[in-house]
């Protein structure tokens, strides 16, 4: 039996939360799937269960005593906006969801860039070390270099200091002159600007580098050093674990899937109720660009009521979010990527870690549909997700179209994706079969 | 592109599979050759393709075609690149019951009749063949000869070669009018050449009008790495169900085994169709469809669906030879589901035609001014 919801919200972070919490204050019957094990997306990852900040604390509890259903565990991984229905994968079953409006909250990735040794076990995304320290992997001692760009660094360095690693650098790409104009665009935001102070008070034995960059990991089986380059000087470094992260880039498959208008940065297009170009589907948080917690969960909150039908409610989060976006846009500025780090790979190093396709592989071709195909670059479990994004950056390549399965999906998951389409349709004649074509 | 006025012998029109193979085979013949493609080598059909190199017995042109095309591939097997992943898994024709392993003995018989070694398989022997198959099912019919490979990569190895032997390849070029000796490009552009050859796949129509291409579309699942699920390209063998078929759209079992142990599961063919988004309903019917025959596919991983064009012609040969109406152009298209197989005999075949020496099989049953008949099983 399919269950229909009057809002679904699909992704269970900041804005996916924040969505719901206000779509419910309605008496509209409300939904949010995540595919995690819990609800609380990249930065709240691990749910109420775990130690959080408090604004993650209050969020939870609003959900939890909200009239809203929480699917987690749940992956979506087809939508059909003429049907208005969506399909979730857990690991047990596959079941459609009716919605009468959408309320897309997929977040974001990090962007990772290749340089040789980036596949060397131990180096990792920030994130994804991040999570995997909070589902209980030891780090109390361990030498660690934290390398990127923007707050994320902080925030991880501080994580990683209050578990007992021991940090031993944090790598900021950006000058430490825009880092400055940056902090001084801080001031007008006393909340965030007091929360990174805390946070570097938290990592203040870790070395904070700006001009500052990953050059080469290097280990026999799994990493043992990096060699960073520090304002035009090469260091070496030996430490047991990198985390990386070049930023973050918006998850727009599903939003592409269903047709959604990206602009000209790939972001998710929205009118100022966080409303689609497709009437009914709303997008929330980092696919309509990157901004942060705060940021995500206003606009979660205008795109719930406004699917909700309260415009008021929705219109009153009108200036912060204009503030937030101020932010937004300073921090864009501040921790733009240098072009020194598209120069970084050599030929032989993996661009496509799934199908071990070369830098130079790629380079012979002049599309991403064309190295995808002669290379096998991004045809891996990953969907492109890592070297598609990293091509991006490296030679601007356009994305490609967004198909089923939005994330890999088993074959009867897959087989089961047209069950509310075909119901709809007029082809009733038993399928005739077969042999020998190809 | 200038330079190129007047200089080339043969202009081909498409850098698919066909195109390229023809590229090779008259640039071989030391003749000078232009490629055009709109987009990049393998963008078309070849890119989209299964890959299964296969001998076929829907009609005894189609046999000889794909037979001889089947001996070029192993001839040419020791000098393809590792990336075209050649594999010889050989087919199995699986019979569900009785009246279906009638057709694997006849087959058996057709094939045998003509030198093609094949194996019956009783139902234990199927099973241990092919252990993830649902047992037991009635037998099958080995082929051990066919092959599999990467299309895209074996288009762009032909190219790659014919570009060594002087051929000029001009990508990302879209010609909008082909014939009378001259290319016009979208560009402004003319080219010019003594012969040219319409190797544009499912939009040979669109180039040379009147002509009975038409595009059928297909969808294929291709799923995670799983070593030793299944040996060999593995195809239901269901003809017997499939008389009245011509207008509907259709799916069949089968699998093809990658040498990147991923499983590649096909297939589906619909005509009318033109837009490329994967359709829900075929591609749940083409999953169970190769569920029935394979439970086990059920709990894979898919990791990507993607659709592509096959040039399909009403009696389901390809058309190879002059175009009547005008003495400087060629066809090369029309090879639905089986052009990777016979892209070499087709290069061989507009080799002599150009160059006027005989061919290694009949080329009548392939010329476009033949008379076409619908083929019952299309
Ligand atoms: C390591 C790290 C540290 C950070 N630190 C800070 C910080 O200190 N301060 C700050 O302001 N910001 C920080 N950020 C950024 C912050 O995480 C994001 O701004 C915030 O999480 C965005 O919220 P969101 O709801 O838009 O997306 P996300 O938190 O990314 O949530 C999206 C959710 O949707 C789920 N999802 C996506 N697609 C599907 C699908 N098809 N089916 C089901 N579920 C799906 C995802 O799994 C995820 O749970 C950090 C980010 C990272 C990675
Ligand atoms: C799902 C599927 C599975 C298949 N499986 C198999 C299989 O297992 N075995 C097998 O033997 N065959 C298989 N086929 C069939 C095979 O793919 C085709 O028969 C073959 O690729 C046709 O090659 P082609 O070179 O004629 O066409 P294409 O590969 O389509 O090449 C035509 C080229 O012409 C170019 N072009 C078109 N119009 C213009 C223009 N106006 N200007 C410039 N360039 C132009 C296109 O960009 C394209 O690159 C399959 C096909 C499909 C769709």
């Amino acid at each position: 039996m399919q269950q229909t919801f009057e809002i679904v919200v699909i992704g269970g972070g900041p804005a996916g939360i924040a969505a719901a919490v206000a779509a419910s204050q309605s008496s509209k019957r409300v939904a949010v799937l995540d595919d995690n094990p819990r609800v609380g997306g990249q930065i709240w990852r691990g749910g109420p269960g775990l130690a959080q900040p408090k604004a993650a604390a209050r969020w939870f509890y609003q959900l939890e005593t909200a009239n809203v259903r929480v699917f987690n565990g749940a992956r979506v991984i087809h939508a059909d906006a003429s049907a208005r229905t969506l399909q979730a994968e857990t690991t047990r079953e596959i079941f459609p969801i009716g919605y009468q409006n959408l309320i897309l909250a997929t977040g974001a990735r990090e962007l990772f860039l290749p340089f040789p040794g980036w596949t060397l076990p131990n180096v990792m995304g920030a994130g994804g070390f991040q999570a995997l320290v909070k589902s209980g992997l030891p780090i109390a001692g361990k030498r660690v270099v934290v390398a990127g760009t923007g707050p994320l660094l902080l925030a991880v360095a501080a994580y990683l200091c209050d578990h007992g690693a021991n940090v031993a650098r944090i790598c900021e790409q950006a000058s430490s002159s825009s880092l400055a104009a940056f902090a001084l665009r801080m001031l007008a935001f006393p909340g965030k600007l007091r929360e990174a102070l805390s946070l570097r008070y938290k990592s203040r034995f870790a070395k904070y580098a700006t001009q500052s960059w990953p050059v080469s990991a290097h280990g026999k089986i799994s990493l043992e050093s990096i060699t960073i380059s520090e304002s035009g000087r090469l260091r070496e470094i030996p430490c047991d674990y990198l985390a990386c992260a070049f930023h973050l880039i918006p998850n727009t498959e599903l939003p592409r899937m269903l047709g959604c208008h990206l602009n000209q940065e790939a972001f998710v297009e929205t009118d100022e109720l966080q409303q689609t170009l497709h009437q009914g589907i709303y997008c929330a948080g980092e696919p309509t660009g990157i901004g942060g917690v705060e940021l995500s969960t206003i606009e979660g909150r205008i795109a719930g009521h406004a699917a909700a039908n309260d415009k008021r409610a929705a219109a009153k989060l009108f200036p912060a979010r204009a503030r937030y976006r101020k932010l937004a846009a300073a921090m864009k500025q501040a921790f733009r990527l240098r072009p020194e780090l598209a120069t970084l790979a050599k030929p032989d190093t993996f661009l496509c870690r799934c199908e071990d396709v070369t830098l130079h592989q790629v380079r012979q071709h002049n599309s991403w549909k064309s190295a995808k195909l002669h290379t096998r670059c991004g045809m891996g479990p990953c969907q492109g997700r890592i070297c598609g994004a990293a091509a991006n950056f490296l030679f601007g390549w356009n994305i490609e179209s967004a198909r089923p399965p939005v994330f890999p999906a088993r074959c009867e998951s897959l087989a089961a994706i047209s069950s509310l389409t075909s119901s709809l349709t007029t082809e009733t004649e038993p399928p005739q079969f077969h042999g020998g074509f190809q | 592109m200038t330079g190129l006025t007047g200089t080339a012998d043969v202009l081909i029109a498409g850098a698919g599979i066909v195109g390229a193979a023809c590229a090779w085979e008259l640039a071989k013949a030391h003749l000078r050759v232009a490629v055009v493609d709109q987009s990049f080598p393998a963008s078309g059909a070849t890119g989209a393709a299964m890959g299964h190199i296969v001998v076929m017995d829907d009609s005894e042109a189609q046999f000889a075609l794909t037979r001889y095309s089947q001996t070029l591939w192993d001839e040419l097997r020791d000098d393809l690149p590792a990336n075209v992943e050649f594999d010889r898994c050989g087919t199995i024709w699986v019979a569900t019951d009785e009246a279906e392993l009638a057709e694997v003995r006849r087959k058996s018989a057709y094939y045998c009749e003509r030198a093609v070694p094949t194996e019956i398989l009783d139902s234990a022997a199927l099973q241990n063949a092919e252990p993830s198959l649902l047992a037991p099912l009635a037998g099958g019919l080995l082929v051990p000869g066919d092959s599999v490979v990467y299309p895209a990569a074996a288009a762009a190895y032909f190219l790659e070669r014919a570009a060594a032997l002087g051929a000029k390849l001009h990508l990302g070029k879209r010609i909008t009018k082909l014939g009378q000796g001259t290319t016009r490009l979208e560009d402004g552009t003319t080219l010019e050449a003594g012969k040219l050859i319409n190797a544009s796949g499912q939009l040979a129509a669109k180039l040379t009008p009147g002509i009975q291409v038409k595009p059928r579309k297909g969808h294929l699942v291709i799923t995670d790495r799983y070593p030793g699920t299944v040996h060999h390209q593995l195809v239901e063998l269901g003809y017997l169900k499939s008389a009245h078929s011509v207008a509907t759209d259709s799916v069949a079992f089968n699998v093809q085994p990658r040498k990147t142990s991923q499983l590649l599961i096909g297939s589906s063919r619909q005509y009318g169709v033109e837009h490329d988004k994967v359709e829900p309903v075929i591609l749940s019917r083409m999953l169970q469809r190769a569920f029935e025959y394979i439970p086990k596919l059920r709990a894979l991983s898919a990791i990507r669906v993607w659709t592509g064009f096959r040039p399909a012609t009403p009696d389901k040969l390809p058309l190879i030879g002059p175009c009547l109406e005008d003495p400087t152009l060629y066809l090369a298209t029309g090879h639905e589901g089986l052009g990777i197989t016979t892209s070499l005999a087709t290069a061989k075949l507009m080799a002599a035609q150009i160059l006027n020496s005989a061919p290694k099989i009949p080329m009548e049953p392939y010329l476009p001014s033949r008379q076409m008949v619908a083929d019952v099983h299309a």
